[in-house]
């Protein structure tokens, strides 16, 4: 194990009544790294972040957080860690600088560090003008990005985003991912879970593919990409599009998939089937190149999960 | 690794202190119109009742009717206060607006979230009970300056009533749930408890179960001082009273841990 390492967890467990719900899960965090957490609803992704944070204890395995052992010394690890929750959790009974300043003192931040802090993360969430307004009368983005600055009021070294983005429009996501770019660049250590590959891979230098409880796959998101998918992708569309991958399309690519009407062809060489969807012409297609996407749902499968 | 023992001791730390400043801050934005509304209602029943049946009265235990009934009001509105605040209030913050999700995140423990609601719901029934005993005693109904004892007393009545409510909250799925332990063990008690007659009315088998009720000994305490005499074993008075905040906390810790740190 590195003792470096802002987070390590080797071999945690922990079930359910009769479920397993994480199965043996091992991975370290790098100093100033993203590193991303992905897997479909109920994979174990939230259950691990609450096993690091000592919420629940695992039925095996170790945890060590920013030097602490987790969960006997979880408060000390939590002095240091910043959450985000999968849920938003903000006090309605209060504005929104009074949320920051709750919450610092949580932490038993002096009034006067708080008070300098606040304005800058009213600044850095984009909620100055609205210092003073009630919870209940912010929109989804609002909240997420209070959530955030919430998180970041003890100036922690490492932080935990359960799906900071999910539910958000693609204006407020990406004033998210310029936020967390900007705690990556301050050296800050994130440890993010995510449903979408784009923003894995926009933000994560490494990501772990989990389901099941268990990490399937691990890695840089381009290396994920070039070891487990062919690099080119044709999507083909239509009602005939089943029967033109029977007849053409698995011939001629080295994997094919279906859902529905839609055919996704993978290889290493689209000519021959650009070629023949263009000289058809009746078949609508989308060529592109392979992406965190494609590894997904080729590691995980296609079927639904809840 | 074994999984968390939900039954373990209880670690204290001064940050529970932070959970009841928060409650705090809450509240001291609708102060008055909350402390009015806690003590209409003991209030009427004080008005209402002491005045209206104490007409017909003759003195009960060598006092007024009103000033017999003002101490058991002082003890059944701290009941009361703590009830609803370890219930209703505190099943808000841990199930609704999931604010005990948030101070687990921070650098607090389960420990220090249910410690810092009971002493929450004892202060909130402090207030409520001190405000009783203040009107009691503006009235003139309060003759003796032993009744200042009364005043850590309440606080340790809502202690008792916190924990107790606190197991409810641990216990409940929802706020329906409340309802049977009003109906079940708050109504009861506030009828054989010696709040509106002395417990001696009572047939005997009933008089043996008052006195394992916590609201009884409180009462108990709280007439004589009021009145300007020393309880008969007040000793063992408060320390029933104390056992009951003491295991009832553990208790409602215990629970609460199970329902919340799987
Ligand atoms: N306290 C609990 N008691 C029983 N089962 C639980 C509990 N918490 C989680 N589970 C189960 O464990 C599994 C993993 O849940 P978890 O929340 O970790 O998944 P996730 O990867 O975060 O999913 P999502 O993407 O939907 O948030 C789920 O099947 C869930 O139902
Ligand atoms: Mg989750």
């Amino acid at each position: 194990m590195n003792a470096a390492a802002p987070l390590a967890a080797t071999g945690l467990r922990k079930t359910y009544g009769e479920r397993e719900v994480v199965c043996g899960v091992d991975f370290a965090l790098r100093p100033g790294e993203c590193f991303g957490l992905l897997g479909p609803n109920g994979a174990g992704k939230t259950t691990t972040l609450r096993l690091c944070l000592g919420l629940t204890d695992p039925d095996a395995g170790s945890i060590t957080v920013l030097g602490e052992p987790v969960p006997r010394q979880a408060r000390e690890a939590r002095m240091r860690i910043g959450v985000v929750p999968q849920f938003d959790n903000l006090d309605p009974d209060f504005t929104i600088r009074e949320n920051l300043l709750i919450f610092g003192r949580y932490f038993d931040i002096s009034n006067a560090v708080l008070r300098a802090r606040i304005p800058e993360l009213l600044d850095f969430a984009g909620l100055a003008s609205r210092a003073d307004a009630r919870i209940q009368t912010l929109s989804g983005g609002m909240k997420r990005r209070l959530t955030l600055a919430r998180a970041l009021i003890n100036d922690p070294e490492l932080v935990f985003l359960d799906e900071p983005t999910t539910g958000l429009d693609p204006q407020a996501r990406h004033v998210i991912w310029e936020r967390l770019r900007n705690l990556l660049k301050q050296g800050k250590t994130l440890l993010l879970t995510t449903h979408f590959m784009e923003e894995a891979e926009r933000l994560c230098s490494r990501i772990a593919i989990m389901d099941h409880g268990k990490i399937i796959a691990e890695g840089e998101p381009r290396a994920l990409i070039a070891q487990h998918i062919e690099p080119h992708v044709v999507e083909v569309y239509g009602e005939a599009a089943p029967d033109w991958a029977d007849r053409f399309g698995r011939a001629h690519a080295e994997r094919c998939e279906a859902t529905g009407e839609t055919i996704f062809c993978y290889t290493h060489d689209p000519a021959p089937l650009i070629a023949d969807l263009d000289a058809r012409g009746d078949l609508r297609y989308l060529h592109r190149r392979a992406s965190l996407e494609d590894v997904f749902l080729k590691l995980t499968g296609r079927e639904l999960r809840d | 690794m074994s999984a968390r023992n939900h039954w373990a001791l209880p670690q204290f730390s001064l940050r529970f202190a932070q959970v009841w400043r928060r409650n705090r801050l809450v509240w001291r934005k609708l102060a008055i119109p909350s402390m009015l509304g806690n003590l209409a209602d003991p209030l009427l029943y004080m008005f209402g009742l002491g005045y209206g049946l104490g007409r017909m009265l003759e003195d009960v235990n060598g006092m007024s009717y009103i000033a017999f009934l003002a101490a058991g009001i002082v003890c059944s509105s701290t009941m009361m206060s703590a009830s609803f605040e370890a219930m209703y209030s505190a099943f808000s913050r841990m199930q609704m607006q999931k604010t005990w999700e948030a101070l687990l995140n921070a650098p607090l423990t389960l420990d220090d979230v249910v410690l810092g609601e009971l002493v929450w719901a004892a202060s909130k029934s402090f207030l409520s009970g001190s405000a009783v005993l203040i009107v009691a005693a503006v009235l003139g109904l309060v003759p003796s300056p032993l009744a200042l004892a009364v005043v850590p007393l309440i606080f340790l009545t809502g202690l008792a009533f916190a924990g107790l409510g606190l197991i409810m909250t641990a216990l409940s799925p929802s706020y329906d749930f409340f309802m049977y332990y009003f109906t079940l063990c708050v109504t009861p008690m506030m009828l054989l408890c010696g709040v509106f007659f002395p417990l001696d009315q009572l047939p005997a088998a009933a008089q043996v179960a008052a006195q394992l009720l916590p609201l009884t000994h409180a009462v108990s305490l709280a007439r004589p001082l009021v009145n300007g005499t020393v309880p008969p074993s007040w000793l063992l008075h408060i320390a029933v009273l104390a056992v009951y905040a003491i295991v009832s906390f553990y208790v409602a810790l215990a629970l609460t841990r199970r329902r919340l740190l799987q």
